[in-house]
């Protein structure tokens, strides 16, 4: 009986020895590109761990075990490595301004739609999206058809270089979103503008 | 009762409507693709090509030489590694408010996350899941790996 005994222990440690963890989870929390660096929170069952500094990580062997650490960089992209490369380019934004009440860029703002150009040049599969926004001299309808207008003036010019109208969206925002707030009537250049967002 | 009429409207509009192509609810959209990289919806598996559309209800998968790069309607960018599995549980942005939600799951393989304007607008809109974990996202760039050590 004792000898069942001792051979049911050795089974349960052999057992126990070969038991693999069921999982190999590993999270890790990167420095922002802004040189920011955010936040994860990890649940695994009830069990949490934050991570809230660069290369701070997470292994979860089973569920319910969340073990904190810290990888290094160099592991992190030895893991990681393929996944990191495939990341697409990081969307970016222009701002060109126009001429008082038309939708004619201002000579700067025509040399800089050059770069916008290239930039989506660069990029598989771009997507553009064209704000317009005007200053608040006028009444809000007339702002808000300006703010268009702009808008698809940009898209035109990009059109007319070959990029397919179809992955170009316009909006207009008339004179609800200044960049520099005014009382109303207030002639202000840095509001009559464009924003491009490339993706 | 309200859930009687609800089925019975919707069970009515199945029988009566004739199917429409409606335009496709895009969530985010290829921009990488490297080897076999395929979409699976609606029970059918597709390859993926730069420039896929991506939807809530996708499954993304890669193969063993396989990478993907998808940048999402509010900016955030997931990249997946090879013999990965990432389904796009939920997608919705309002790109005036930024508000919204995206939840996605990383069933195995390794996952690059920048967030976007979701995240930045609510630390709670963006979520991802893997089998043994929750990831909450507070306006981050974070990696993930998961899965059973002998895959």
């Amino acid at each position: 009986m004792r000898r069942l005994a001792g051979l049911a222990a050795l089974a349960l440690l052999l057992l126990a020895g070969c038991a693999k963890p069921a999982r190999n989870d590993l999270y890790v929390l990167l420095p922002g590109a802004d040189g920011k660096t955010g936040a994860l929170s990890v649940d695994s069952d009830g069990k949490q761990a934050v991570l809230d500094q660069p290369y701070a990580a997470a292994r979860v062997k089973a569920p319910g075990q969340v073990e904190p650490g810290v990888v290094s960089e160099q592991e992190a992209r030895q893991v990681f490595g393929a996944a990191l490369a495939a990341q697409p380019g990081r969307p970016t934004s222009f701002i060109l301004y126009f001429l008082e009440a038309r939708d004619e860029l201002t000579p700067d703002s025509r040399q800089l739609l050059r770069q916008v150009v290239d930039e989506i040049g660069r990029r598989p599969a771009p997507e553009i999206v064209v704000i317009g926004h005007t200053d608040r001299v006028g009444p809000v309808p007339y702002n808000d058809t300006l703010s268009l207008r702009r808008a698809e003036r940009v898209r035109d010019e990009l059109v007319k270089v070959g990029i397919p109208a179809d992955r170009i969206r316009v909006e207009g925002r008339g004179e609800r979103e200044p960049l520099v707030p005014t009382p109303d009537e207030v002639p202000e250049p840095r509001n009559r503008r464009v924003e491009i967002s490339v993706r | 009762m309200a859930r009687l009429i609800v089925g019975l409207a919707a069970a009515v509009m199945m029988t009566a409507t004739i199917p429409v192509s409606l335009p496709a609810q895009e969530a985010g959209h290829v921009k990488v693709a490297r080897g076999v990289v395929e979409i699976e919806r609606a029970g059918q598996k597709a390859p993926a090509a730069i420039g896929a559309a991506v939807q809530a209800g996708d499954v993304v998968t890669t193969g063993a030489d396989g990478s993907v790069g998808i940048t999402f309607l509010d900016n955030s960018l997931l990249s997946a590694g090879p013999n990965s599995v990432l389904a796009i549980d939920r997608f919705a942005f309002d790109s005036t408010t930024h508000q919204g939600g995206f939840e996605s799951s990383l069933r195995k393989g390794t996952l690059a996350v920048v967030s976007g304007k979701l995240a930045k607008q609510s630390p709670e809109a963006m979520k991802v899941k893997t089998p043994a974990a929750v990831l909450g996202v507070r306006g981050t760039e974070f990696l993930v790996r998961t899965g059973d050590p002998k895959d």
